[in-house]
């Protein structure tokens, strides 16, 4: 197990050595001036040159990315070439509000998916199953920003149940200890301010949930009408379990495998849904910010939040490997 | 009798809204963050819409105007040769004391000596940190300052390499405002010079407490405010990207100004009866260059004059700017001084221009035109103009070609003189004509990257600019600027298209805002009728 564990872990080392030449390359090769974009309309002869040689970009190309390495190396990111603030700083003053927002809209999407999932295939052709998988196609062929403002319009503006868009209302100030709203505010005993955080969490979290929720409903439910058509299923319902056992314990453990790596994979389409919905929410995480970096040609954020997002796409596909030999120990980790 | 009582009642309203009011919060919902809240370092004015809260400048622009009065400097004297500048400054002044920085330090000369010459001494404090000085170079303040001396505790000198004579102007704008050299140097000592741009200690009417980084700004009214108390308690500058998401904030009443409304959906905003729109010039103008350099043709005046006629610009503002813009004829704003409205008007007159094409020797000609892929004050929506320009010229035998690029490739490829013909804008910085003549028309902004995107390098034009930025009486410049502007007219190097209205919607409550020539947002006079 061990020795998996190490194995696993050193081959992430090419991977992210792979990802850094082509993200550098992808982002110097695109046309378009840096120090020309940040300074925009307003750019001369002067301010060009002068922006340029901040940014190192007049040096050759393979210098700049052994320069960018070996800062890499000692853990230094850069600087943003916009705000000249130090990447790691502007990561972690955002990073908190994605994490917050994909987490809910996650769990939003397992327990909604796969309960609508496991409901289609035990009452299969019936009302709820037709309900259900319609309702997922939609859901996978909605795009994500009109359906924020669908929501935004019928929930917040019609019936003023819910906040428009912000992480939370002017009226609350939560103190900074992990910078999750959820947490940081029942750690300081803020109830008032958990409350509104979590309002202001909800439309999101359904905007950016629902097209993960529709592809975990449909995974769940083909993975568990194939496993209910098993042989064990039926010993087990011939051995007198109850309903509940037979289709969690004997059913869904064994239909999980395929859900898990659904669910693994989604996170990068969690990412890139965060970028739509953090626009249409003003949500104030990475996914903005990284677009932002995009059209601004700031090289050092795009380098250094891609490779930090790589880093944890990995972390979460290995949890996932370790996952299955949790759920199928006929998996061995060798 | 009715009208009586509808009078008095009109009457009782005034007196009633005549009365500021202290107290209340004000959400300013705008379309992104700051990156800076070092004025010095940024040129993007959702980073000035904050720094200028916080900071003051040795004159500013009076509030909704680009009228001059003074600021920090009481009252200043121009030497004859217009080469000296001496600043008197204002006494009893304090730098804000916050959470962060604990002392109130008194404003004096030493302030005004450490941001300015920060901003091109090399042997200046936190001349190297923070980054290139984006604006000091952008207004090519480096080639017109020579030196800023302390004359005394309340006096300062800046001497001048030439006369300049928009130096005054340039005084006002965000990147000259004026830091606590006593903060920045406990931070430098504490080796945390990086917050400087974080956590900003001014003069201002507004005291900074908390950004939280693409969400929120948290500023609390400055009590002991030199130019009034302001009339708010708090001020918050909130970003919402996305402007239906604004709207819908206005209109339920969580934001009390918003910024930028789209003008496809003005009229439903304005449809709300607690909603009201306050409309101001915009100092700007959008355009259509025709690159000399690329394309030979464009070096006959007939053809420029051709492309002129053959563009229903009247037909282009009512449909894409949708009302909110006027037909531009000279390339400085009608809201600017020495605007001469007797610059050369090209009406729409395709017959015209087929004739002038034909002595050209150019019935058949082929270009592309370059649309921004960007919407911004002064062109909303630039592939629908180039859409429309396609068609008028397709009309007097004229085949064009629509190209678009990213937003910060377009930007470096058009200044790289690329393009054949490209639809561009600009927005004025300090209220001078010499800030759009100089800069976008004159001969010497030609060279790569050009901000004269159209490659004209006309003499005559180029020397009355020239005159106009050394002289510093303000009859001759305009005269000078007038004379300018005909030349433009005569030459036509661009199709001047229009200059945009700005338009910020406002909930009703919210009493004397005013929009700002030059861009800024204020809200120190800003009050709330209950």
């Amino acid at each position: 197990m061990f020795s998996y564990i190490l194995k696993r872990l050193l081959w992430t080392i090419p991977s992210l050595f792979g990802i850094t030449i082509l993200v550098f390359s992808m982002v110097h090769l695109a046309p378009g001036d840096p120090a020309i974009a940040i300074l925009g309309d307003k750019a001369n002869k002067q301010s060009v040159m002068e922006l340029r040689a901040q940014l190192g970009l007049n040096k050759p190309l393979y210098v700049q990315y052994y320069i960018y390495m070996k800062n890499i190396a000692h853990g230094d990111f850069g600087r943003s070439a916009n705000s000249n603030e130090k990447v790691m700083s502007e990561f972690k003053d955002r990073f908190p509000a994605t994490a917050e927002l994909a987490i809910v809209a996650m769990i939003f999407a397992i327990i909604l998916g796969m309960g609508a999932g496991i409901l289609s295939a035990i009452k299969r052709y019936s009302i709820f199953d037709y309900a259900g998988m319609v309702t997922a196609l939609a859901g996978v062929s909605m795009p994500v920003f009109w359906l924020g403002l669908v929501l935004i319009y019928f929930f917040s503006v019609k019936l003023g149940w819910l906040p428009v868009s912000g992480r939370l209302g002017y009226e609350f100030d939560i103190e900074h200890i992990t910078g999750f709203y959820l947490i940081d505010s029942l750690l300081t005993d803020n109830i008032p301010a958990f409350w509104d955080a979590l309002k202001h969490l909800i439309l999101p979290a359904i905007a950016l949930g629902t097209i993960p929720m529709a592809i975990i409903a449909r995974m769940t439910r083909s993975s568990m009408i194939e496993v209910m058509k098993e042989e064990y299923i039926k010993t087990a319902r011939a051995k007198g379990c109850s309903r509940f056992q037979v289709i969690f314990i004997h059913g869904l453990r064994n239909a999980m495998m395929p859900i898990i790596t659904i669910i693994g994979l989604m996170l990068g389409s969690l990412f890139a849904g965060a970028v739509l919905t953090e626009t249409t929410f003003s949500w104030p995480g990475i996914g903005k910010w990284l677009v932002q970096a995009v059209y601004q040609r700031d090289f050092p954020v795009i380098q250094s939040t891609t490779l930090i997002i790589a880093v944890i796409f990995i972390i979460v596909n290995f949890v996932v490997d370790l996952l299955y030999a949790f759920i199928n120990p006929k998996i061995r980790l060798s | 009798m009715r009208k009586l009582l509808i009078t008095a009642l009109l009457f009782a309203t005034t007196l009633m809204y005549a009365a500021p009011k202290y107290g209340g919060v004000l959400v300013f919902g705008r379309s992104g963050d700051s990156v800076s809240l070092d004025p010095g370092h940024v040129t993007d004015g959702e980073s000035f819409y904050a720094s200028t809260q916080v900071y003051n400048t040795l004159v500013q622009f009076k509030n909704g105007t680009t009228i001059m009065e003074p600021g920090l400097a009481t009252s200043w004297d121009i030497s004859k040769d217009g080469l000296t500048y001496t600043f008197h400054l204002r006494h009893g002044v304090y730098f804000h004391p916050t959470k962060f920085y604990k002392k109130r330090d008194e404003f004096t000369a030493d302030d005004v000596l450490f941001s300015l010459k920060r901003q091109y001494d090399k042997s200046a404090p936190f001349n190297k940190i923070g980054g290139a000085y984006r604006y000091w170079s952008a207004m090519n303040m480096s080639n017109i300052v020579k030196d800023v001396i302390k004359v005394n505790k309340f006096t300062v000198k800046v001497i001048l390499k030439h006369p300049e004579a928009p130096f005054l102007s340039n005084m006002a704008m965000d990147f000259a405002s004026i830091l606590s050299k006593k903060y920045a140097m406990s931070l430098l000592k504490e080796g945390k010079a990086d917050r400087l741009a974080r956590y900003p200690v001014g003069t201002g009417p507004f005291v900074f407490k908390k950004w939280i980084k693409d969400d929120r700004i948290i500023f609390t009214a400055n009590e002991n405010y030199w130019g009034g108390k302001p009339y708010i308690k708090k001020l918050i500058l909130k970003v919402i990207t996305n402007s239906s998401v604004r709207a819908a904030e206005l209109k339920v009443g969580s934001i009390q100004v918003m910024d930028f409304p789209n003008p496809a959906e003005i009229a439903q905003i304005a449809a709300n009866p607690n909603v009201k729109l306050i409309k101001q010039e915009g100092l700007n103008v959008g355009y259509l260059a025709l690159n000399e350099e690329k394309v030979p043709a464009f070096k006959d005046v007939r053809v420029r004059r051709a492309i002129n006629y053959a563009i229903d610009k009247k037909a282009i503002v009512k449909a894409i700017y949708a009302g909110f813009g006027k037909v531009a004829y000279s390339p400085i704003p009608p809201t600017m001084w020495s605007y001469n409205k007797n610059t050369k008007q090209y009406n729409y007159d395709p017959a015209k221009a087929k004739k002038l094409l034909k002595e050209a020797g150019y019935s058949h000609l082929t270009f592309n035109i370059w649309a921004m892929p960007v919407a911004r004050p002064y062109m909303p929506n630039a592939r629908k103009v180039a859409e429309a320009i396609q068609a008028y010229l397709a009309k007097v035998g004229v085949k064009v070609k629509i190209i678009t690029y990213d937003w910060g490739t377009y930007l470096s490829k058009t200044a790289n003189l690329e393009a054949d013909s490209c639809l561009l804008g600009w927005t004025g910085d300090n209220g001078d004509p010499d800030n759009f003549l100089d800069i976008l028309l004159s001969a010497h902004a030609a060279q790569k990257p050009a901000q004269n995107r159209a490659a004209w390098k006309d003499k005559k034009f180029s020397a009355l600019v020239a005159k106009a930025k050394v002289t510093t009486n303000m009859a001759t410049r305009t005269k000078l600027y007038k004379e300018a502007q005909v030349v433009f007219g005569n030459q036509a190097p661009w199709v001047t298209i229009a200059n945009s209205l700005v338009i910020e919607a406002v909930r009703k409550n919210v009493m004397n805002f005013k929009l700002d020539p030059m861009g800024k947002r204020r809200f120190n006079k800003v009050w709330f009728a209950k």
